[in-house]
């Protein structure tokens, strides 16, 4: 008894540094890879800076036609809005939800759950070593449409660091929700539907199509209780609208809260999704 | 016209094939509707803030996203499957097959494939922009509607001839896929009246990516804003943009040596 309750602490302990170790290792193995891939991953980046592009010219346009800004927002504002947005877009990719389709169908599944770590560990640990890599390309991605956009930025210390900080928490936001939808894969191969009625959600009430201020007061109101704009308008909003100390340290705490909730319903939805799985090749 | 007696046999077939594949269609159409209520969403938020958008009024514009999903629909039924399984025949030497065949190899590997259930989005776009038109005081004239429809098949043209073009590059690098993801993302800009973006992007998506030819020109047929330069252009274009095409198609099926199939 004695022995026991002398050596789980001791446990607990290295286990937590086996778990940073592992870490470690497979985000540096996400790095090295995803690096040897850059042209690649350019294009993708490319592709996706379409959409805040045609965005911000639409909302550019509105303003330049109403003197200057729109509900407010100056053109300067929108440029810096949508410039930040690419970053923030790109660290909202993480492990989607269709693809738990494929890791069941290819059997990989098989695998991910006869290592010793649990396969959750591994997707937030790889992907997160790949953000790293997508930074570094964002930056003269960044530059580039600040040439062309003029965005009018002005952040101060609180703001960067709050920043710094949110754009992880919209990564780990995104992670649980996409990994809980993808437990749907589970019972059905038909999910492809369901996924993108999430995205349309998404689309509307996280601020990835316009800054959610724009929205009517309903929308709103609704979406200040869903995660949604938790990973995408709070980051955003973070180094480019006017939040003051507080309003930052709140909008970090709702983070916090949304990735638990993430996690315990990722949890609950795992395990009824495990029991129904039998193997299938491998 | 062999070429039109294959393209119908493939048709056919394809249909056949699809057809195998019912919950797919519900599928697709569930999608749609997703697709298209948020697009309909967008554009009641933008014109909740502006009465007009560079002269554009809401049910012209809601002419324009007719046209927009029309022509994705038609690039995702027929132009699209295709040209990626080309880009993919060729990586995995299994165009050696087709090109074996006794047919015009360009004409083969652009009709292979046909998606029949993304026909949904053809549909819709045509209600859509029916329904666009119907809101719009002016009438449309016999001339107009004839100038819509030439613009349109000009249109396809030039978008099958850019993929094409794009396909064909498969012979010299290899990894296309990422194209197919910057076109996508491209293809968006055809929602909105091509005169809101700055000059370089504007020239971009007419002349390099030919969106404003396919979906901005017919809408603007309809919506009576077309003169007939600009359509005359658009003939010019598509016909040098076909020869194009086919020169490069020639020239990549000449440096290709297969892969061992």
């Amino acid at each position: 008894m004695s022995v026991q309750s002398l050596a789980a602490p001791f446990r607990r302990e290295s286990g937590f540094r086996s778990m940073v170790a592992f870490y470690l290792a497979a985000m540096r193995m996400a790095i090295q890879e995803q690096f040897q891939y850059r042209t690649a991953n350019y294009f993708y980046m490319l592709g996706m800076v379409a959409e805040p592009v045609i965005y911000l010219v639409v909302w550019t346009t509105i303003a330049d036609q109403h003197g200057g800004s729109v509900d407010g927002l100056s053109a300067g504002y929108f440029a810096a809005y949508y410039i930040v947005w690419t970053l923030v877009r790109n660290m909202n990719i993480v492990f989607g939800a269709p693809y738990w389709e494929y890791r069941i169908r290819e059997g990989e599944l098989n695998r991910d759950l006869l290592r010793p770590v649990f396969p959750l560990h591994y997707d937030i640990a790889y992907f997160a070593g790949w953000k790293v890599v997508v930074i570094v390309l964002w930056i003269p991605l960044a530059f580039a449409l600040s040439l062309l956009f003029d965005p009018a930025l002005s952040p101060n210390i609180e703001q960067v660091v709050a920043f710094a900080i949110a754009i992880w928490g919209a990564y780990l936001i995104r992670t649980m929700l996409q990994e809980s939808l993808g437990m749907l894969c589970f019972w059905t191969t038909r999910g492809a539907a369901v996924f993108d009625l999430f995205m349309a959600v998404e689309l509307l009430l996280s601020g990835r199509l316009v800054p959610l201020t724009l929205m009517p007061g309903w929308v709103q109101e609704i979406s200040r209780f869903l995660p949604f704009q938790w990973a995408f308008y709070f980051p955003i909003q973070s180094l480019v609208g006017d939040l003051s100390g507080t309003e930052l340290l709140r909008g970090l705490g709702a983070q916090l809260l949304w990735i638990l909730i993430g996690l315990a319903i990722f949890r609950v939805a795992w395990r009824s999704a495990i029991k129904r799985y039998s193997a299938v090749g491998g | 016209m062999s070429a039109l007696r294959i393209s119908w046999l493939y048709l056919k077939l394809g249909v056949l094939n699809e057809l195998q594949y019912r919950v797919n269609f519900f599928v697709s159409l569930l999608q749609m509707a997703i697709a298209l209520v948020t697009g309909l969403v967008v554009l009641a938020l933008v014109y909740s803030h502006t009465q007009e958008l560079n002269g554009w009024t809401q049910p012209e514009l809601l002419c324009v996203l007719g046209v927009q999903i029309m022509m994705g629909g038609l690039i995702r039924t027929s132009i699209q499957p295709n040209m990626t399984r080309l880009i993919e025949e060729v990586r995995d030497g299994k165009l050696d097959f087709t090109l074996t065949k006794p047919a015009d190899s360009q004409v083969l590997v652009s009709v292979r494939e046909v998606r029949i259930w993304q026909v949904v989005d053809v549909v819709t776009g045509a209600v859509v922009l029916g329904v666009g038109l119907s809101r719009i005081a002016t009438g449309v004239s016999v001339a107009d509607g004839f100038a819509f429809f030439l613009a349109l098949a000009l249109g396809a043209v030039m978008i099958y001839c850019f993929w094409l073009l794009l396909a064909t590059a498969a012979f010299r690098v290899v990894n296309m896929w990422h194209m197919v993801e910057l076109f996508d993302g491209i293809f968006m800009t055809g929602r909105w009246p091509i005169g809101i973006y700055p000059p370089w992007l504007r020239f971009g998506v007419t002349f390099l990516v030919p969106i404003a030819f396919a979906v901005t020109v017919p809408a603007e047929a309809l919506t009576s804003r077309l003169d007939w330069q600009t359509l005359a252009l658009a003939v010019v274009f598509a016909v040098a943009l076909f020869a194009a095409a086919r020169w490069f198609w020639q020239r990549g099926l000449r440096s290709y040596s297969g892969a061992s199939a």
